[in-house]
């Protein structure tokens, strides 16, 4: 078991690393081909918004599931709109969400 | 670009304090999300490998990826490719920031250790530019954090109980909400928004955790004359 651990710890610092350098490493220093130049100022939604709903609808094995994190997203979608600082918001939505399980 | 005045050492070290003091509030908020990744570790990582493990890889998804299939009984294999699926979508992000990096390629690598989601959210500054700076500050602060919050997680884990009582689980999701919010103030992004989360969404059933969030970088393509 303390193998195991320590093997995984090597190889996510490894590949990693290597994932965080292979785009700067080849695409830095030089202007970028056209098509992507048009396509990395649309990135950042595309990525961002994939992160909030798998965080919050994916449940084990693959699965979607609707529990007490989609009641925090919810919160928290209300905390930005009410223009809450981000610890608040976060702050509301575990607690959202806390309550949803303790009540559920 | 950013003009040559604009990379004087005194430039720089401006923009690295305004990236740390944007990073702060993801900084706190992270901590929490490393609290419970300490908690939850321990019991199937022990005390010294949670605590390297945040100091070295520093990718939060991606380190509760790999504690999920070693608490399963994974192996070690099944484990890395867990994580290292999640932390693809630095590639994209890799290559977007690429462009504003102005080092020699060794330097850029080292730059690209930086990148974190938070961090590549607040530095840029729209039309595909970043500011590395920034991007580093930001960086900073919230790897101080991460590690504190591990730490505490470990030591504290007893007494938390399960992080998901408090919700803590929710905390990712509110993050990431807080860093789109502010993309989607810039043109055309809503669109590209909810094509990226339908397309994450419609893979996570069929394809390893991971590989749908990289998939929805192709809404970026959205609406793009060919």
């Amino acid at each position: 078991m303390n193998a195991t651990v320590w093997i995984t710890v090597i190889g996510l610092v490894v590949g990693t690393a290597a994932i965080k350098a292979l785009g700067p490493m080849v695409f830095g220093g030089r202007d970028l081909p056209g098509a992507l130049v048009r396509v990395i100022p649309r990135l950042p939604p595309a990525l961002l918004a994939a992160l909030v709903l798998t965080d919050t609808f994916t449940g084990v094995h693959r699965s979607l599931v609707l529990d007490a994190r989609a009641g925090g997203l919810a919160t928290a979608a209300l905390a930005l709109a009410l223009r809450l600082p981000l610890i608040a918001v976060v702050v509301l939505a575990a607690a959202t969400t806390g309550l949803l399980r303790a009540l559920g | 670009m950013p003009a040559a005045a604009d990379r004087s050492p005194e430039q720089e070290r401006a923009r690295f304090r305004a990236g740390m003091r944007d990073g702060v509030p993801y900084a706190l908020a992270g901590m929490l999300v490393a609290v419970s990744y300490g908690v939850l570790a321990k019991p199937v990582l022990g005390s010294a490998a949670p605590i390297v493990m945040s100091a070295v890889v520093f990718a939060g998804s991606a380190q509760f990826a790999s504690l999920a299939v070693l608490a399963a009984g994974g192996g070690a294999a099944t484990a890395i490719a867990a994580g290292l699926l999640l932390n693809l979508r630095f590639l994209p992000m890799g290559i977007a920031v690429a462009p504003s990096m102005v080092h020699g390629a060794l330097g850029r690598a080292a730059r690209g250790q930086a990148l974190v989601d938070a961090s590549w959210a607040l530095s840029n500054r729209g039309g595909g530019r970043f500011d590395i700076s920034a991007l580093l500050g930001a960086t900073a602060v919230q790897y101080v954090t991460w590690n504190l919050g591990t730490v505490l997680g470990v030591l504290a884990g007893g007494v938390l109980g399960d992080p998901s009582r408090i919700g803590l689980d929710a905390v990712y999701p509110a993050f990431f909400l807080g860093l789109l919010v502010t993309e989607l103030r810039r043109p055309g992004a809503r669109l590209i928004s909810l094509t990226g989360a339908t397309i994450a969404l419609a893979l996570t059933p069929v394809l390893p955790a991971g590989v749908p969030i990289l998939a929805a970088a192709a809404a970026a393509t959205l609406g793009l004359r060919s």
